[in-house]
């Protein structure tokens, strides 16, 4: 195993802040705090070679947990242990093992060349000089850095940016790879660049990788298991296709007839959404198959164009949430 | 020494980038010397209204100033990493330098190098060299050593005061501005020499935040004016010791700073 957390706990201590002159003075002498459990007893193992999604709505504990797994925090109690090494007792001995990539900001420097940043990094990771030079080049060809590589960062555009992260958290050769919303506020061109490269990079390099998001595109094109969490407790850990199964088992499809419709009853199937002679309609295949649907609307409708389709993850997941109450 | 190396490299880059923008580097050097020209303009209308102060004359004066802010330049240069730390925490950037393979103090004092501090510098300079040229100053070599381990010294003790500074934000952001006051206060307070101040400020410089240890003796023994104050002459020599020593411990403090913030997070 290559990530084993064993009961990490975490609490935060969150000072209540009050309004107006009394307050204000009130809070110089005696401050109160609210504690805040950002997770409860959270264990979990990733294997080496996992590209594992971790999901959960805003303030569920996914930083929290990437932090402790990332050295930058202790956890309150528990322990874990990433490539053998407990990640928040031996910090500078550890952390020249993993990448990690934020989204939201960024680890070159901003009025630099991107090959600047990269030089830094070599010496502040003391990587040797060979293993330098063959592994940026490689990245530069992965990423397809070259055009861009000798501009400042702050005139490259997003997506740039993004796929220049991911390089300068590679450069040393890390087994383990954080990736904490890595396509956020990307266009759709280079979040598939973004897909394709951190995909070519677990099979093609076996780099383990964990990655939260809020995108479930991520999710579909990359991951072959989720973690869902939520209230600081991890509330599912599977496939996909677990995920689907557990939340619901529809499957949906769409319709498109000559004219409208006149009231919808069929048993195991129904309608979501009508529009123009637009039907979206979920049905639970358990209780009538593909087959048995289409001959049903057949006789019913004109029917004009069929497809069928799994129920988007999006809509699984905000129905997951709602389900588990987060 | 491949520390050293690899901070040199920090500083190389950091010029580079602040020479990025050339006009607004220039307009920052030429903006950080007149401050503090005003600021010594203040100091000598002071001494036009009252000549002398407690047997100082303007020129004695100037020379002390002159130490205390060349030194303050030096520090302001090389510590704005630490100087500017809340926002690092803010902008998650302490986050970054945590996680690469190197210490907190190493990245954070390569973050940033101030190199437009060099106008407060050169003010420093400007003033030092006037005062010692009407002073009639003999620059022996016992008086140049005590000079530049003056410096030293006081550059050391205004970093490891800045240091603290940075390592208080860890619990409170409020507690800033108590901190501010020791060190611009600090640097206001040892710009005069420190017989001027009521004999409980004069130990608090001496003792606790070694102020007058580090910059009153060394420029007292310049001056020639040690016998005046009963106060032995080879404290004129220790400046560099002390400042270096504030500074070690103040990095001692930084560190228990920096295990709170891996097990709060805030």
């Amino acid at each position: 195993m290559v990530i084993v957390a064993n009961q990490l706990s975490k609490e935060y201590k969150i000072g209540q802040r009050k309004s107006g002159i009394v307050g204000g003075l009130q809070n110089i002498i005696h401050k109160e705090y609210k504690i805040v459990k950002a997770l409860e007893n959270i264990s979990f193992e990733i294997g080496e070679g996992e590209l594992v999604g971790y999901i959960g709505p805003n303030g569920a504990g996914k930083s929290t947990t990437i932090k402790i797994l990332s050295g930058i925090l202790t956890p309150d109690s528990g322990e874990c242990k990433v490539l053998g090494k407990v990640p928040y007792k031996e910090r500078i001995n550890y952390v020249k093992d993993i990448g990690v990539v934020f989204g939201q900001r960024t680890q070159l420097w901003w009025d630099l060349p991107v090959i600047d940043s990269f030089e830094l990094l070599k010496d502040i990771y003391k990587i040797p000089k060979g293993d330098y030079i063959k592994v940026k080049k490689e990245l530069i060809e992965w990423l397809n850095l070259e055009s861009f590589i000798n501009t400042p960062v702050r005139q490259l555009s997003l997506g740039q940016k993004m796929r220049c992260e991911l390089a300068a958290s590679l450069l040393h050769s890390p087994q383990v790879l954080f990736l904490d919303e890595p396509t956020i506020g990307l266009d759709a061109i280079s979040k598939l660049a973004v897909r394709e490269f951190i995909k070519k990079l677990n099979k093609e390099k076996g780099v383990t990788v964990i990655l939260t998001t809020h995108d479930m595109d991520d999710i579909e094109t990359l991951c072959n298991r989720v973690m869902v969490i939520g209230k600081g407790q991890i509330l599912l850990d599977g496939s996909l296709e677990t995920l689907r199964n557990t939340v619901s088992k529809d499957r949906r499809m769409i319709l498109e007839t000559y004219e409208g419709t006149n009231g919808f009853s069929i048993n195991g199937a129904t309608l979501i959404e009508e529009e123009k002679n637009r039907l979206m309609i979920d049905f639970n295949p358990d209780i009538i198959t593909p087959a048995e649907l289409i001959n049903i609307l057949s006789t019913k409708y004109k029917i004009k164009d069929i497809l069928i389709e799994n129920t988007p993850i999006e809509e699984i997941i905000a129905k997951l949430y709602g389900e588990l109450n987060i | 020494m491949e520390s050293i190396r690899l901070y040199f490299k920090y500083v190389k880059l950091s010029i580079e980038s602040q020479l990025q923008y050339k006009a607004s580097f220039i307009m920052m050097v030429i903006g950080h010397f007149l401050i503090t020209f005003i600021e010594f303009l203040g100091i000598w209308a002071l001494f036009q209204r009252f000549g002398n102060i407690q047997g100082f004359t303007f020129e004695e004066a100037a020379l002390f100033y002159g130490i205390v802010h060349i030194a303050f330049a030096i520090t302001e240069g090389w510590t704005r990493g630490f100087d500017i730390f809340p926002r690092l925490v803010r902008l998650g950037d302490f986050d970054r330098i945590l996680l690469r393979p190197r210490t907190t103090v190493l990245q954070i004092l390569g973050y940033d190098f101030q190199i437009m501090r060099i106008g407060r510098l050169c003010q420093g300079l400007v003033v030092l060299i006037w005062a010692a040229i009407r002073l009639n100053i003999k620059w022996t070599i016992g008086k140049t050593l005590l000079l530049f381990g003056s410096i030293i010294g006081g550059n050391f003790l205004f970093s490891g005061l800045i240091v603290l500074q940075a390592t208080l934000s860890f619990w409170s952001v409020q507690s800033l501005e108590i901190v501010n006051s020791f060190t611009y206060g600090g640097v206001q307070a040892a710009q005069y020499p420190i017989s001027i101040y009521k004999p409980w400020f004069r130990k608090i410089l001496i003792y606790i935040i070694p102020l007058a240890t580090v910059n009153y003796f060394p420029a007292m023994s310049i001056l020639g004016k040690t016998e005046l104050y009963n106060y032995p002459i080879w404290l004129g020599w220790i400046s560099p010791l002390v400042g270096t020593m504030f500074f070690l411990l103040s990095l001692l403090v930084w560190q228990i700073g920096v295990k709170h913030y891996t097990s709060t997070g805030s």
